[in-house]
């Protein structure tokens, strides 16, 4: 569009000082953090990243993330599925509450889940006899884990699981498909792609999870500890480099992942918009 | 194409929505109820002291200042980046929406690291600055930039959709008829986008006052000058003071509670006037 033909205002306004605000909040730091992490050098970085206690972490944060999405894969399908296809007592509710994960503070999630999950808490406790311990163990991480994503495989399913017309089933259903045929040959097709979008998100946003995990995690080295807590943990010590060099590749894997979700995004066209 | 209409569920439908609303009780509803008996568990009396307790009054006071000063700076700049992306057509338009997003996909401690190597007595800018006798790092206007950073998409993400559906002739009218350009967005644009726009600062009022990872790299967390909400309960946590913890979360949950119900009320609002524009 050439600029003769904007009848609206405001363009030169809203691009300049957007991208001053884009540039001045996002763009220099993260500069500064590609910047840091170029000056060091391949022996160091290899030196870093090989640290057999970030390895763990990177083991642990993988693993449960992994499984934490794998969850909520599972829990999304099936709320996003009942609140779109039944109509029952206390939906509105359940609708509102699936964003709380979003409004609560990670803080205020890890430290409640922590108590919940504890030998002593409310869900804990069913569980001592069975000597399952959730509070303090990798299990923790996950519960923390998928707490903090829940919402994101739900609310990208629910808009296309809406436009899912029901004529598509009802036909298939005329011509004899089992419900498990209808399931796996007409719904799941139309809402692969947003489950993949609502899964990449989910995962990572596990991967960078740090209030939430570290209240609930018992934090031991090797075992429970997640690598935002090891950047966490080179930063107290004054670590930069170490602590860049592991951002470096947190970062780098999440906005790959985010890549990705833009790809299918604009592959699959405007019916995925949130 | 028409829509799903929910139905009434046949016995596996039960099955299914049983199973829906024993999960939610038990990761939602659970936790959310844990921390107002938590909070209370000392009684009202212990509640009062914690609440007034001087650390604790020095994190509310830092924590509204932190969000008094990022809500307007986002609301400014995600409207006008909204409005930018969704009314031109221009080069680099795709790379400004993903520069909008890209705060998501980075980790709370990532961010806080950028900040602290940005602003830190090393770089060239915090070394600068503190030539200057400005202190950032390990202050509260470092928090706030951070904030402003963990919080920057949120008004953005909520209006693009919006005002993208919206198209822009009804501002076209108005320019044509003569309106200038901040009557023409007084008059018609916010109106329409009202309900999205007060969700979205909502949201971002949210986040910052419960933001906590990236504050807690680059806040150096000094009790009563530097310590938010989300960070005292943390301290409180550690100090085993489980009720006071629980009733710094409180606060926090109350806050986010009030962010779902404001959401739905303005949802409904929302609704009502795109179903009100089509008749």
């Amino acid at each position: 569009m050439t600029k003769s033909t904007r009848v609206l205002p405001g363009f030169t306004l809203s691009l300049g000082l957007g991208v001053f605000y884009l540039s001045i909040i996002v763009l220099l730091p993260a500069i500064t953090l590609v910047m840091q992490s170029l000056q060091i050098t391949w022996d160091k970085f290899v030196f870093y990243i090989t640290d057999p206690r970030l390895l763990s972490s990177f083991r642990v944060t993988f693993l449960a993330a992994g499984i934490a999405t794998f969850f909520n894969l599972l829990l999304g399908l099936l709320l996003a599925w009942i609140l779109v296809r039944y109509q029952f007592p206390g939906k509105k509710l359940i609708d509102t509450l699936i964003d709380l994960p979003f409004a609560l503070p990670t803080a205020v999630a890890g430290l409640t889940l922590s108590a919940l999950f504890a030998e002593n808490g409310w869900i804990g406790q069913w569980l001592v006899p069975f000597d399952i311990k959730i509070s303090y163990t990798f299990c923790g991480i996950i519960i923390a884990m998928i707490f903090t994503s829940i919402p994101f495989v739900i609310r990208t399913l629910q808009p296309v699981l809406e436009d899912l017309s029901p004529e598509f089933e009802e036909a298939a259903e005329t011509l004899g498909a089992t419900r498990r045929q209808v399931f796996l040959r007409i719904i799941l097709p139309h809402i692969t792609p947003a489950l993949m979008i609502g899964v990449a998100l989910s995962f990572v946003r596990s991967l960078g999870e740090f209030g939430a995990v570290i209240f609930i995690a018992g934090n031991m080295p090797y075992e429970t500890e997640v690598v935002s807590l090891m950047i966490f943990t080179y930063i107290g010590e004054y670590n930069y480099p170490a602590a860049s060099a592991v951002a470096m590749l947190i970062l780098i894997t999440s906005l790959l992942l985010l890549l990705i979700v833009q790809l299918l995004q604009n592959y699959y066209g405007k019916r995925l918009k949130r | 194409m028409q829509t799903y209409i929910a139905q009434k569920p046949g016995t596996g439908g039960k099955v299914l929505i049983g199973l829906g609303i024993f999960f939610v009780f038990l990761l939602l509803i659970l936790p959310l109820a844990l921390i107002f008996v938590a909070a209370f568990r000392g009684g009202w009396e212990l509640f009062a002291s914690n609440l007034l307790d001087k650390d604790m009054l020095a994190a509310i006071r830092l924590t509204l200042w932190v969000a008094l000063l990022t809500v307007p700076v986002n609301l400014v700049f995600g409207t006008l980046i909204a409005w930018c992306v969704t009314k031109f057509q221009f080069m680099g338009r795709k790379l400004l929406i993903a520069f909008i997003d890209a705060p998501y996909a980075i980790s709370p401690v990532v961010a806080g690291l950028c900040y602290l190597l940005l602003y830190g007595n090393q770089s060239w800018l915090g070394g600068w600055l503190n030539e200057q006798g400005i202190q950032i790092i390990f202050a509260w206007p470092v928090i706030v930039l951070v904030t402003i950073f963990v919080t920057s998409p949120y008004v953005a993400r909520e209006l693009i959709p919006l005002m993208e559906a919206q198209g822009s002739e009804e501002e076209e009218a108005a320019m044509v008829l003569g309106a200038n350009g901040l009557r023409m967005f007084l008059r018609v644009t916010l109106p329409n986008i009202k309900w999205a726009l007060l969700y979205g600062t909502v949201l971002t009022t949210a986040r910052a006052v419960g933001e906590f990872g990236s504050v807690a790299v680059v806040s150096g967390a000094i009790r009563g000058h530097t310590n938010t909400l989300p960070l005292h309960v943390q301290l409180l946590q550690q100090d085993y003071n489980s009720i006071g913890a629980f009733t710094a979360a409180l606060l926090l949950a109350s806050i986010a509670l009030l962010t779902l119900i404001l959401k739905t009320l303005f949802e409904f609002f929302q609704n009502r006037k795109l179903s009100g524009s089509a008749h």
